[in-house]
């Protein structure tokens, strides 16, 4: 059981996508400023990583190399369609609110990574923890990212207000800088120094 | 090792283009009429918002009904349309701004010294929306949009019984920065705004959007709105819309002829 184990729990620290492979920093930089969008774009990352992996993983053997991108690509992008659709659907104001950015999950890289790297080589099971996996570390980075935006950035978590605003009465001055982009990375750049500090090994060599 | 010949890779390709598209068209079309319901409630519910409506719940498109009556209007005239052949192409219920703008038929371009909304076309043809329930609410309406600092704001203001003072305000889209500009979809700020003065007694546009707090011990107090802080660019394009929305060159012909009593 080893090997799914680590295959589902590894990309949440040792071999996050975001923090240590330092892919698909774009979307994390992006829909973060509210944990709501977070977590809908995160849970879609997962279901279109998930099922890209494993069905490019299903046909891995028949897969021609000199289409094989092209091939991942279509998967992947029917997949994200499907996926907007579904939020359009059911999710109508989040999905406002994520616009575009859901139908660029076909353009992160994480996602092509994963279904290049192992799904073309390992069989659809490994394949589609793997891509569980990922999506996890990619969503848990997205979260953290998320939850100090929207506290500092406007006081609030999950739309609801912790911290009162001076605005509104209370005592809380919010920092505008975290609604804008470049906390996203400041953020970012604190996990990944916070992970390698914690773990020795995660230093590259020099 | 996978066949790597001529015949397998387009086998390949032809195969997994039918199952993507097989899927992909599965989902649009099966979920089209709940995305199609949805987009009509948004509508809906962004219009109850500026009537100042209930705007939550299941019976929106109830009170809708029984509360507001689309018209389309012509611009230039002021006048209801009833050619039914602009009210069958436009069609009321579903009228589009940015669609009718860039149409060639329907649309027009605004010259540059006078785009003080920076929207650079705008339609001949407008949808607004009375208020049956007068005495509550306002009396009508007015869609306007306009650029802010990254996009377009659009909105909706609804204007009382005087044609003069803010009953509603809303905006609906926009792609603002989230906290600052953003904002303008804060429901405190849409607040500050009824009750104020968008037009004089002479019918000019006077309202502003001020720096910071206004100063309500001023004799103007009633016609300045504070701005939102950290988001000067949003907020004058908030003013910039309304001022020419509500002139000449925006809802000018109709409001005068609501002015004189005549519905359109």
């Amino acid at each position: 059981m080893g090997k799914y184990k680590n295959a589902l729990l590894g990309p949440l620290l040792e071999e996050n996508p975001i923090a240590i492979q330092i892919l698909g920093i774009c979307s994390a930089l992006a829909v973060t400023t509210k944990l709501e969008t977070a977590l809908v774009m995160s849970m879609a990352v997962i279901f279109v990583m998930a099922f890209s992996s494993f069905f490019v993983s299903v046909i891995r053997n028949q897969i021609p190399g000199s289409i094989r991108i092209i091939v991942e690509m279509a998967i992947i992008a029917s997949l994200v369609i499907v996926v907007d659709q579904l939020l359009k659907a059911y999710a109508y104001q989040t999905s406002k609110q994520l616009s575009v950015f859901v139908g660029l999950i076909i353009t992160n890289c994480i996602v092509l990574g994963r279904t290049e790297a192992v799904a073309l080589k390992k069989p659809p099971d490994i394949s589609f923890l793997d891509a569980i996996g990922n999506g996890m570390g990619y969503s848990l980075v997205l979260l953290i990212v998320a939850f100090f935006r929207e506290l500092l950035g406007s006081g609030k978590l999950f739309g609801m207000t912790v911290l009162n605003l001076q605005a509104e009465g209370g005592w809380y001055h919010p920092n505008g800088l975290f609604l804008l982009a470049p906390s996203g990375f400041i953020i970012v750049g604190l996990l990944i120094w916070a992970l390698k500090t914690y773990d020795k090994d995660l230093i590259e060599e020099e | 090792m996978p066949d790597e010949s001529m015949k397998k890779t387009i086998m390949v390709a032809l195969a997994v283009c039918i199952a993507c598209s097989v899927l992909v068209s599965t989902a649009a079309v099966s979920l089209q009429g709940i995305q199609k319901e949805n987009i009509a409630l948004d509508r809906i519910r962004n219009i109850l918002i500026a009537a100042d409506l209930p705007a939550e719940g299941k019976d929106i498109r109830k009170v809708y009904e029984n509360n507001i009556e689309p018209r389309m209007i012509d611009l230039t005239t002021g006048r209801v349309v009833d050619d039914k052949k602009i009210i069958e192409r436009l069609d009321i219920e579903r009228f589009n701004i940015p669609a009718a703008a860039g149409d060639p038929d329907f649309g027009r371009n605004i010259p540059g010294d006078r785009d003080i909304a920076g929207i650079k076309r705008m339609p001949r043809y407008m949808v607004i929306y009375f208020m049956r329930n007068k005495e509550k609410s306002g009396k009508v309406i007015l869609p306007v949009y306009g650029k802010g600092l990254w996009s377009t704001m659009y909105g909706l203001i609804a204007l009382a019984d005087d044609l003069k003072t803010v009953t509603g305000f809303t905006f609906y889209a926009h792609a603002e920065t989230p906290g600052l500009g953003g904002e303008v979809d804060n429901p405190k700020w849409k607040e500050s705004w009824k009750g104020k003065q968008v037009l004089d007694s002479e019918g000019n546009v006077s309202i502003r959007v001020v720096k910071g707090r206004v100063d309500n011990s001023r004799p103007e107090a009633m016609s300045r709105v504070d701005g939102l802080s950290g988001a000067t660019i949003t907020s004058r394009g908030v003013e910039n819309l309304l001022h020419f929305w509500l002139g000449e060159q925006g809802y000018g012909p109709l409001l005068n002829r609501l002015r004189e009593g005549l519905y359109g």
